[in-house]
């Protein structure tokens, strides 16, 4: 048994050390906001905040994030302001990219409260989307400061 | 959790199958139409709103599912609104008329007396709802009058999506979050390029391996150990491998022609005769890939002979027909429900995975089985956009009027959905021990076409050729991308304008409108010329416009591109007018070109797809820091609504290309314009 520290609350998970985190955060925890996109850090559709930082859960194994706080998107409970504009600029389309994007937009937010749009452009540069909502997406984050 | 199966309707009579009056107050609406990112499920909301005097807060759209839903055939081609819509616009008509003339007879008053509010019915002394009736019998009405536009206040009003706010919360919304009791995961294992069979497979201890010929997955109770028991399965392997891929797609096209197709013949001699300049080009379009960020995936279960899926697919008839072709079962003992899935507006690996789910549940003892194919799974295995080539000739006669068009491609077929022909087309259909001969694929008929889609221009060109080769051999394996074969079709037309008009000096809007008649037209040509006219040109940056009426009978499109080419091509900036008809939802609409013009940048400046591509490092797509303004100008109309999903895409990259020709003066005519190609060409 691992012991984690998942938004705010402790939990013992099962799964071998060298398990991706994302695995456990899905199936073991429940907390299926955090997708699968590519497996290896090169999408950022499973970025969760790692000590605040947004970071690859797919490639993560459990062995790191023993003693750091895990914040996914399931503990901002849909409040976040980050949150809040994407729905006033009704900034998705099929939004499978979403979780990972408002995670590394908060991990954005709280290093630096005010950035330039160019700021949240390179910040985001790590997040893929196929459907083409950069634009609403980086509105609503300025929006969000 | 998403719930494991459609809510039962057992609580409401049936009034229709589209339209249920739950005991709780709200209404339930069936739709074969799927939520694919378009906003499609708020849109239909929106209607059943409208026609129903119903909040759209107590209307819910149930999960399209084979058991329950109308057969709509598959969500694509820009149709859900103009045929889904209309479909359930009628029935909610019907049932509100039948609700009224109950509320009459029992009120023994006119029914003109009568209106309703949020679902009560409401005349002097009389309320009553929709709900207090729904029990009783009644003759659903085989006419019901819809309602005039002018009355509409729910269609053409900027409805919030009813799904985003869950999606931004990241609660469980596609089928890769489904949890059913008792579920394995599994995963497929393939090589990354196309073979003929699998040779050997090594015994791996303590793996669950389901193989029927060369189709090989596994089953794991843990996630993380079916991918690394197929990761390990994959690697000892072996496989023959199958006959490689052109390098020069455009020759090999050319040389493998199964059929040549006048689309279009208007022969005028002696127009084309008046001609004083020719000019001819030709123009390419690589394999596309679709590309969703999540990789499909899918959920199946055998209970006994019985099969039951989860999917994303676009199609799920279609997904039911060609499984029980497969699988040797009667299309009545397979339900098919669907559950979102990664967006990408085209035939991804959804129904695929679906199927090799299905046979990897086959060793599950009855169990549910999730699949979830792999990124390298999916770039190996998903459909592509095919490739295409060109070849554009025109005579422009002295007063500078274009005579004499000829226009002829070459392409493999733009569907390869399931269900449409007597042979599968599911990949692992051509696997399993009894193989399945594949159906090629085809294209839908014109107007609205497939490789053909867009290839008649709606210019007025005096003599007029156009020529489809279709070729049925698949070196890799096609299906609908965004659009079809109107991305490369208008890519082409809209380039060789502009070519055409430089030949003459002529400017490329007036050039385009003087020999454009339909006034709809005209005005998004007009309108986004207004910024191609504002633009000031310097050192590196230009600008560029093209036009296009979706299949020729949807959406009118014009785009404005400005461009800057330094060490690469960047897009600047994109200014896309647009008529649909009345937008049920303004900013649904909005929302899609804005996402269609990022797409199709994405496509024009960086997208090819070759074999052996395995993650986005191979791949990449258009990124934040790269994609380009977008303006969208919605022209106001009352005309009948139209899909936007799909008319800005060739736009795009014909606009671009025109910007690039009008920033470095110099014409690329092969996409995707990659730096090395601009290069060349200077
Ligand atoms: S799934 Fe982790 S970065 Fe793509
Ligand atoms: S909204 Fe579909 S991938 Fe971003």
């Amino acid at each position: 048994m691992t012991e984690l520290e998942v938004n705010g609350a402790r939990q013992r998970v099962a799964a071998h050390p060298d398990t991706p985190l994302l695995y456990v955060l899905r199936n073991e925890l429940g907390l299926v906001g955090t997708r699968f996109g590519c497996g290896n850090g090169q999408c950022g559709a499973c970025f969760v905040l790692i000590d605040g930082r947004a970071m690859a859960s797919c490639d993560t194994p459990l062995s790191f994030v023993i003693g750091k706080r895990i914040t996914t998107i399931e503990g901002l409970e849909g409040e976040h302001a980050v949150q809040k504009a994407l729905v006033k600029h009704q900034a998705a389309q099929c939004g499978y990219c979403m979780s990972g994007i408002v995670m590394s937009a908060v991990s954005l937010l709280s290093k630096n409260s005010k950035p330039a749009e160019s700021e949240v452009r390179e910040a985001l540069d790590r997040n893929l989307c196929r459907c083409g909502s950069h634009n609403r997406v980086v509105r609503a984050i300025l929006d969000a400061r | 959790m998403l719930a494991e199966k459609p809510a039962a309707l057992t609580d409401a009579r049936r009034l229709s199958q589209r339209v249920h009056f739950e005991r709780d107050g709200t209404v339930s609406i069936a739709s074969g139409k799927v939520e694919l990112g378009q906003g499609i499920a708020t849109a239909l909301l929106q209607i059943a709103a409208e026609e129903l005097d119903v909040e759209i807060s107590r209307i819910r759209l149930l999960p399209a599912s084979t058991a329950t839903s109308p057969d709509e055939g598959v969500t694509s081609g820009s149709l859900s609104i103009q045929d889904g819509g209309k479909a359930l616009r009628e029935a909610c008509a019907k049932v509100r008329r039948l609700l009224l003339e109950k509320a009459a007879r029992r009120f023994d008053v006119p029914l003109q007396e009568l209106r309703v509010e949020d679902g009560t019915i409401r005349g002097r002394d009389i309320k009553v709802s929709y709900w207090e009736f729904a029990e009783d019998e009644g003759e659903i009405p085989g006419d019901a009058p819809v309602k005039p536009q002018a009355a509409y206040t729910v269609v053409g009003a900027s409805v919030p999506r009813v799904d985003l706010p869950r999606k931004f919360a990241g609660e469980a919304s596609y089928v890769h979050d489904m949890v059913i009791p008792g579920m394995l995961h599994a995963r497929v294992v393939r090589p990354s390029k196309a073979f003929k069979h699998l040779l050997t497979v090594p015994d791996v201890p303590g793996v669950k391996v389901v193989r029927d010929g060369s189709f090989l997955g596994v089953l794991g109770e843990r996630e993380e150990e079916a991918i690394a028991a197929a990761a390990k399965l994959r690697a000892k392997c072996t496989w023959e491998e199958g006959p490689p891929v052109p390098d020069d797609m455009p020759t090999w096209l050319k040389a493998h022609v199964t059929e040549r197709i006048i689309s279009k013949a208007n022969a005028d001699a002696a127009a084309k005769a008046r001609g004083v300049k020719r000019l001819q080009a030709s123009y390419t379009k690589p394999a596309i890939a679709h590309a969703s960020i999540g990789p499909s995936c899918a959920i199946a279960r055998w209970k006994g002979d019985k099969l039951e899926v989860w999917s994303h697919t676009q199609g799920i008839f279609g997904l039911r027909q060609d499984l029980a072709k497969i699988l040797s079962m009667r299309e009545e003992d397979i339900v098919v429900t669907h559950v979102e899935g990664a967006g990408c507006y085209g035939h991804n690996g959804a129904d695929d995975v679906a199927l090799d789910a299905a046979l990897l549940a086959r060793g599950a003892n009855g169990r549910p089985v999730r699949l979830q194919w792999m990124r390298e799974d999916e770039f190996a295995w998903e459909p592509y956009g095919a490739a295409m080539a060109f070849e554009l000739e025109g005579a422009v006669d002295e007063s500078g009027r274009i005579v004499s068009w000829r226009h002829e491609f070459w392409s493999n077929g733009h569907t390869h959905r399931p269900g449409r022909a007597k042979l599968p087309t599911l990949t692992a259909a051509a696997h399993l021990a009894k193989p399945f001969e594949i159906a090629p694929a085809v294209n839908p008929a014109l107007p609205a076409g497939g490789a053909d889609r867009n290839c008649i221009p709606i210019y007025d060109f005096a003599d007029l050729l156009v020529v489809n080769n279709y070729v049925r051999e698949m070196p890799l394996r096609s299906s609908s991308l965004r659009s079809l074969g109107a991305f490369g079709n208008v890519f082409a037309i809209e380039s060789f304008m502009d070519e055409c008009a430089a030949a003459v000096g002529a400017d490329p809007v007036e050039f385009r409108l003087k020999h454009l008649t339909d006034a709809r037209g005209r005005a998004v040509i007009e309108k986004a010329a207004e910024a191609f006219r504002a633009f000031r040109k310097t050192e590196n940056r230009g600008r560029g416009i093209a036009f296009a009426k979706y299949k020729n009978l949807g959406a009118y499109c014009a785009v404005v591109a400005e461009v800057e080419a330094t060490h690469e091509l960047r897009v600047t900036r994109l200014v896309a007018a647009v008529d649909v008809g009345l937008p049920v939802n303004p900013d649904g609409v909005a929302n899609q070109i804005e996402g269609g013009c990022i797409q199709a940048a994405s496509w024009t400046l960086k997208e090819a797809y070759r074999p052996g591509v395995v993650g986005w490092e191979d791949y990449p797509i258009l990124k934040f820091s790269e994609v380009p303004r977008v303006e969208v100008l919605l022209l106001k109309s009352s005309e009948k609504s139209v899909g936007a999903g799909e008319c800005t895409m060739g736009p795009v990259a014909a606009a671009v290309a025109n910007a690039l020709y009008d920033a470095l003066g110099v014409r690329v005519r092969d996409l995707p314009l990659t730096p090395d190609r601009i290069a060349a060409a200077i």
